[in-house]
């Protein structure tokens, strides 16, 4: 069989099941269904283990991926998931949402021939076989302590990330959580139907099986400053506080009942169970008529949320044009599949309301494509006279977030750009405060889970770095 | 899980709960608030606070049973727990000698404005207080705000207590004789309107906080958007204090009842789950 697999290259990358559209459409259950045992080996058994390691510096965390689809292969599930644990703490979280097919499958030698390895599928199906086989895990033997404490602000995939590294080094470490709920937009974020929640909160239970400790409910630079943290109790801080604050159109009508940033609407629906209402306590309104404005993951997300909640129709409103986009690719088809209608090239001018302050309509202009602008994407400009009414009852605003001033507004001496981000060293994370570090993003602005573990997972070992030898003095 | 230590009725339906809450209190000011979950698949609903003491640990909130959280935490008992306490939220109160400041709390916003009149009167302020509620039953702290003010009026809608009326009649009064250079008003969102409405043409800054719906309570959701002087604003983070004169009145109206019928849904709800419990 091996010979044989290495003779001949197979060029069939193993579907993985999906739940039909139509019913999925309907449901919050998961919508990639993943492999199953059979499949994980045949899918394993094409890659070829080329010396090169393409894959690997394709890999935001460099995961030993040859040598863990080895491992898979060779049926030895724990030596699987050692690998695959040693660069990835969270790894059943990234094999669902990593846009894989721009990372480390872009990279893969066979991508060149059209079918790179499945390596997120694979990813997946070894971190779902660590989860459901915890009893087999070999303990996480933890070096003794070093008597010294960090505080890591935000439980997002950055600051568990951050966490669980420095608690392998032997270091305290408590979370401090401003939600009720650890896990940033891992949980009230991306959808149950991409990303089950339980599973987040396995991971995060591994994190907390390391030592740390997670507070949550606190908001710091309300309850606590960042120097009344190093003042009072820690050695080092990471910021890991992501981008949360939305941003809006800043059109005539937005601030009418039924339209709703991203934020809001994600956070009622994943974190407070919306969906669950009555049973949950939390209500949403649910429209007849959804219109979604913006084109990245968060828009897709919020558009697939209002179909399950019972829309009739729901629109995706964006300026540009298809290939524009910046949502993944796998997740506009999914859209589409359930029926999210797409309209392109297409910018709100105003929202409507009715007597009461309510959503009744949105007015649009037509746009079209001019030169590439600084994004190197092209420009889309208003055709004059092009304006036209789309009856809807719900908008939900994804133009996209920044960060939150309120830590860098509370504390003394830290840098930010006229984004609102961190400034912080790209290799270290080191900011311009002395014992601060930061990471994911709260630096980089909106990005992706696994750019925010890799920030993490750096600054983790500067903190290391910094606390070791300070210890030697 | 953050215990209650105390609790009781100042009115049928309104609540006091003192709460344990150590680095909450030692950071609480006047004016701010707190966001809680009464249980695990409870709404996060805000409360200004109603006091709080940083030696003992504790902090005091009011709350009326209008929805079903409220009703919720107006079945708990002192040993009993809250799931979520998260604060203190929003700006302080600004704090400064004005000089005559008229303190206004409609109904449950009596709580609220006892800390603020506490800390404006200790900046050196001769504070004038009205407080009013529809009627007899929905009054509460008259002694506590007796104890700090300079002068104090009573008001019920219905007669039913002290002087019948509304809280803008001895606003406008007061106003009429001159030398007010501060009002704070809070209450129901209509009686800070037209509270608003009162002092606007006499020019004597109004200061309202405004009890929109929120959810974090940091700025990531914008659920609380206001207009206030033709621009957005967070009421989390931004405010919950506003300048009255400011507020555009329709929308803050039309955005607290952007789930009327939910909550009437999920009350009703609640009510019904209740029956055969004692
Ligand atoms: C709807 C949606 C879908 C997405 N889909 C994908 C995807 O498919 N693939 C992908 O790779 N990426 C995706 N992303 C992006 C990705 O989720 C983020 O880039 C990533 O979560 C950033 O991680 P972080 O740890 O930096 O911040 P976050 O995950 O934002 O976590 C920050 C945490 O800090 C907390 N916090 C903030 N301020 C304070 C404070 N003052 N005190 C205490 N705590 C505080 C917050 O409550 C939050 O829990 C998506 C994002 C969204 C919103
Ligand atoms: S590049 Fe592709 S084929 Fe080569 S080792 Fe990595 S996953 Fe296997
Ligand atoms: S409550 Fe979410 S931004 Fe104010």
């Amino acid at each position: 069989m091996e010979e044989k697999a290495k003779s001949k290259i197979n060029l069939n990358r193993v579907d993985m099941p999906r739940q039909d559209p139509k019913d999925r459409a309907h449901n919050y259950n998961e919508v990639a269904l993943g492999y199953t045992e059979e499949m994980a080996l045949e899918e394993a058994n094409r890659c070829i283990q080329c010396p090169k390691r393409a894959c690997v510096s394709g890999c935001p965390v460099n995961v030993d991926i040859p040598e863990f689809i080895k491992a898979l292969r060779d049926k030895n599930m724990p030596e699987a998931v050692r690998v695959l644990k040693s660069k990835n703490a969270l790894p059943a979280i990234c094999g669902r949402v990593c846009p894989q097919e721009t990372q480390c499958e872009e990279a893969c030698t066979l991508g060149k021939r059209k079918a790179p390895i499945a390596i997120g599928r694979l990813e997946r199906y070894v971190a779902d076989w660590d989860l459901t086989n915890k009893d087999k895990r070999p303990a996480t033997i933890l070096p003794p302590p070093t008597g010294k404490k960090v505080a890591v602000i935000g439980s997002g995939p950055a600051g568990l990330t951050a966490a669980a590294d420095l608690a392998k080094f032997g270091h305290k470490v408590t979370i401090y959580e401003a939600l009720h709920t650890a896990g940033g937009v891992l949980m009230y974020g991306i959808p149950e139907f991409r990303l089950p929640k339980a599973v987040v909160q396995a991971e995060i239970n591994y994190v907390k099986s390391l030592g740390v400790e997670i507070q949550l409910d606190s908001v710091m630079g309300k309850l606590a400053t960042i120097d009344e943290l190093m003042d009072k109790d820690f050695d080092a801080v990471f910021l890991g506080t992501g981008a949360g604050l939305p941003m809006f159109l800043n059109i005539p009508g937005e601030n009418l009942n039924g339209v709703y940033s991203a934020n809001e609407f994600l956070t009622r629906v994943n974190l407070m169970k919306a969906y669950l209402f009555p049973e949950y306590d939390t209500p949403i309104k649910i429209g007849k008529h959804v219109a979604v404005i913006g084109g990245g993951n968060v828009a897709m997300d919020a558009a697939r949320c209002a179909l399950r909640l019972g829309a009739e129709k729901v629109y995706i409103v964006y300026r540009r044009s298809r290939t524009e986009m910046p949502a993944r690719h796998e997740e506009v088809e999914n859209a589409e599949e359930e029926g999210i209608i797409f309209k392109f090239l297409t910018n709100p001018k105003q929202i409507i309301g009715d007597d009461n302050g309510w959503v009744k309509a949105m007015e649009c202009y037509e746009m079209e494509l001019g030169e590439p602008d600084a994004s190197g994407r092209r420009r889309p400009i208003t055709k004059a006279g092009s304006e036209f009414v789309m009856d809807v009852d719900v908008v939900v605003v994804a133009l996209g977030t920044t960060p939150n001033p309120l830590i860098p507004s509370t504390t003394r001496g830290l840098e930010t750009t006229r984004h609102g981000t961190v400034v912080a060293d790209e290799q270290t994370g080191k900011t311009v405060k002395d014992r601060v570090w930061a990471g994911g993003d709260v630096v980089t602005g909106a990005a992706t889970v696994i750019s925010a573990m890799g920030a993490g997972k750096r600054a983790a070992a500067s903190i290391n770095e910094f606390l070791m030898k300070k210890q030697s003095f | 899980m953050f215990k209650i230590v105390w609790k009781e009725s100042l009115t049928p339906v309104i609540d006091c709960l003192k709460v344990e809450a150590p680095a909450l209190a030692a950071k609480a000011r006047a004016g701010q608030f707190v966001i809680i979950r009464v249980d695990e698949v409870g709404e996060r609903i805000p409360l200004t606070l109603a006091d709080w003491d940083a030696h003992e640990g504790t902090i005091t909130l009011v709350a009326m049973r209008v929805g079903t959280s409220t009703h919720k935490l107006g079945k708990l008992k002192s040993g009993d727990s809250l799931i979520d306490l998260v604060g203190p939220l929003g700006r302080p109160s600004e704090i400064e000698k004005y000089g005559n400041v008229v303190m206004v709390g409609g109904g449950v916003g009596i709580a609220p404005i006892h800390p603020i009149a506490r800390s404006l009167k200790n900046a050196g302020n001769r504070i004038i207080s009205i407080i009013g509620a529809r009627n007899r039953d929905l009054l509460f702290w008259e002694d506590k705000m007796q104890a700090l003010s300079d002068e104090l009026i009573v008001t019920t809608d219905d007669g039913s207590y002290a002087r019948k009326g509304v809280v803008t009649e001895p606003l406008k009064e007061l106003l009429e004789k001159g030398g007010i250079n501060r009002v704070i008003a809070i209450g129901p969102a209509i009686m800070m309107k037209f509270c608003s409405a009162t002092t606007r043409p006499y020019n004597v800054p109004t200061v309202v906080s405004l009890n929109a719906i929120m959810v974090d309570g940091t700025g990531m959701c914008g659920c609380c958007r206001l207009s206030v002087g033709g621009e957005t604003k967070f009421a989390c983070v931004d405010g919950p204090e506003f300048n009255g004169h400011e507020v555009d009145w329709d929308i803050t109206l039309a955005r607290q009842k952007i789930y009327l019928k939910e909550e009437k849904e999920s009350l009703a709800r609640w009510e019904s789950c209740q029956c055969g419990k004692s």
